[in-house]
């Protein structure tokens, strides 16, 4: 009953539902009918998908920077000793995170919409009404929304192990509040930071569903492009070839920000 | 600066929380304008006579019920075994576990979309079961992993000197230790079940739709207080479901803590 072999039914299924899939896309996005061909990836050359993958990027890097910069105060007013019921108030950071997102942003667009309830409450007051929806910044703010948990919880853990006597002692030093949060306080949460930063910029960059609701079909990123190929063209070699090239951007992210390594620092989420 | 703190906090959680109160709200509206005109039931009664809705409904329970425990089950063997394994087994083992936590959902869904039209499985109730249990057996195994490092390997083999069948060892022994991170992962899977849109939308088949797809394809048509119905009774479930889970816990840390 404790034996390697328990692990067998796992790699089977391992095997067919997670390393075939992949290698399915590999060779969907490299073969047309046993021929090997680049021209799918010679596609995505076209301006208007290069296009949509630099603004995809862009726009996760703007919500991830947002993200970052509100967090953190967050995690360190929460991280202090002053907050009096900051378990509740962690919990309801988190809550959200268990919460359905496709549901918490449609709250946020039958919120904007031209005639939601924003703009009728402005009507009511015989303002000007606002649109906000349908744009690069409607989809920043749906991301924001979305993952800003993801940058909270991690940054928050690592704040909380951070020995007290070390920040004390950098005041004994004579370091005054900036220095010691520069010195001491931002090098010694940056696995929490790093954790965080893969945690939203990684969704960001691949949702189709904010964009949908929050960009109404007008904004197109990546994630967007990959739907439309397996949905409504059906051009599954194209979409592959796309697939494939944002497996090699979240590779790319998960070096550069040596992942495993910030999670097992005990950044992660689990 | 205390008062800073408080302000900066209590925006965060009003823009947090807003749109989901509002929304709440909005679901007892005796409109189909959100401007409020009174109280009403109507969408909930509405909702509840929809049998669209009910069926997604239906479904979402099955689909997250059954991949919850065969994915329970499967994960909690798998890491016993991978337990036991060492060196580059365990390496490889543990890579391809990371496979679905890294990559994005839109890819784990198109690359199970094209395995099931290649074997040419009809998409359906079983194809959405499939991929649910495939994104969450890496759940499970990393949540029973922990605690079966932390477990005295020599008290199941002190059972078996003692006499005990393999199978009777892990049933008295192993298994109650392990046992909270086996219902950790099951919760995890079931929720992740419940929640999960982007491979659903992938892998379902015509007329088997979860609810988070048959809200989208609502969503999609514009606004509809059915929707709002719909979220407020999830919102509701979840928050419920997280408090007592949350109350128990801290039940047990005090218990724990007045018997020391």
């Amino acid at each position: 009953m404790n034996r390697k072999s328990l692990a067998y039914p796992y790699l089977i299924w391992a095997a067919i539902f997670i390393v075939v899939p992949l290698l399915l896309i590999v060779y969907f996005s490299f073969f047309e009918g046993g021929q090997f061909t680049l021209q799918n990836y010679e596609k995505f050359l076209e301006d208007y998908y290069i296009k949509a993958l630099f603004r995809s990027i862009q726009l996760a890097l703007t919500s991830t920077i947002i993200c970052l910069v509100a967090a953190y105060p967050l995690a360190m007013i929460l991280s202090g000793k002053q907050m009096s019921n900051k378990q509740v108030i962690l919990l309801l950071v988190v809550l959200p995170m268990w919460m359905n997102s496709l549901l918490r942003t449609y709250a946020w667009a039958s919120l904007l919409e031209n005639n939601g309830v924003i703009n009728s409450m402005l009507q009511a007051l015989q303002l000007p009404t606002i649109k906000f929806l349908y744009g690069n910044s409607a989809v920043v703010f749906g991301m924001v929304y979305n993952f800003f948990p993801f940058m909270v919880l991690p940054i928050y853990n690592v704040l909380c192990k951070i020995d007290h006597s070390i920040v004390e002692a950098s005041y004994d030093l004579g370091a005054d509040k900036v220095t010691t949060f520069r010195k001491v306080i931002l090098p010694l949460s940056m696995p929490g930071v790093i954790t965080g930063i893969v945690m939203v910029f990684m969704p960001a960059l691949t949702t189709f569903l904010i964009t949908r609701l929050l960009g109404g079909g007008k904004v197109m990123l990546i994630g967007n492009i990959i739907e439309e190929q397996f949905t409504r063209t059906r051009d599954l070699a194209f979409g592959s070839a796309v697939s494939m090239i944002l497996m090699v951007i979240v590779l790319i992210t998960l070096t550069f920000m040596s992942k495993k390594d910030s999670l097992d620092k005990g950044g992660g989420l689990f | 600066m205390n008062f800073l703190k408080k302000t900066y906090v209590a925006v965060i959680l009003i823009i947090m929380y807003a749109p989901i109160a509002l929304l709440m709200v909005f679901s007892f509206n005796n409109s189909k304008l959100p401007i409020w005109s009174g109280f009403t039931l109507d969408w909930y009664t509405k909702m509840f006579h929809d049998t669209g809705i009910q069926q997604a409904f239906m479904y979402t329970l099955i689909v997250a019920l059954v991949s919850a425990i065969i994915s329970t089950i499967i994960g909690t063997f798998a890491a016993m075994g991978i337990n036991r394994m060492r060196g580059w087994q365990k390496n490889a083992v543990m890579n391809i576990t990371y496979i679905p936590l890294l990559s994005p959902d839109i890819v784990i869904g198109i690359s199970l979309m094209m395995l099931f039209s290649v074997i040419k499985l009809p998409f359906g109730l079983p194809t959405l079961i499939v991929s649910h249990i495939t994104f969450s057996i890496p759940y499970v195994i990393l949540s029973v992993m922990p605690k079966l490092k932390q477990m005295n390997y020599n008290l199941y083999e002190a059972a078996l000197d003692l006499g005990a069948t393999p199978w009777y060892a892990f049933k008295k022994v192993i298994f109650p230790e392990i046992m909270p991170g086996v219902i950790a992962g099951a919760f995890i899977a079931f929720t992740l079940s419940i929640d999960d849109f982007v491979v659903s939308f992938f892998n379902k088949g015509a007329g088997v739709d979860t609810l988070p797809i048959k809200i989208y394809s609502m969503a999609r048509k514009g606004v509809n207080p059915t929707i709002n119905a719909i979220s407020t009774i999830m919102f509701t479930t979840i928050i419920v479901i997280l408090l007592v889970t949350n109350l128990k816990a801290n039940k047990k840390v005090r218990q724990a803590e007045f018997k020391q």
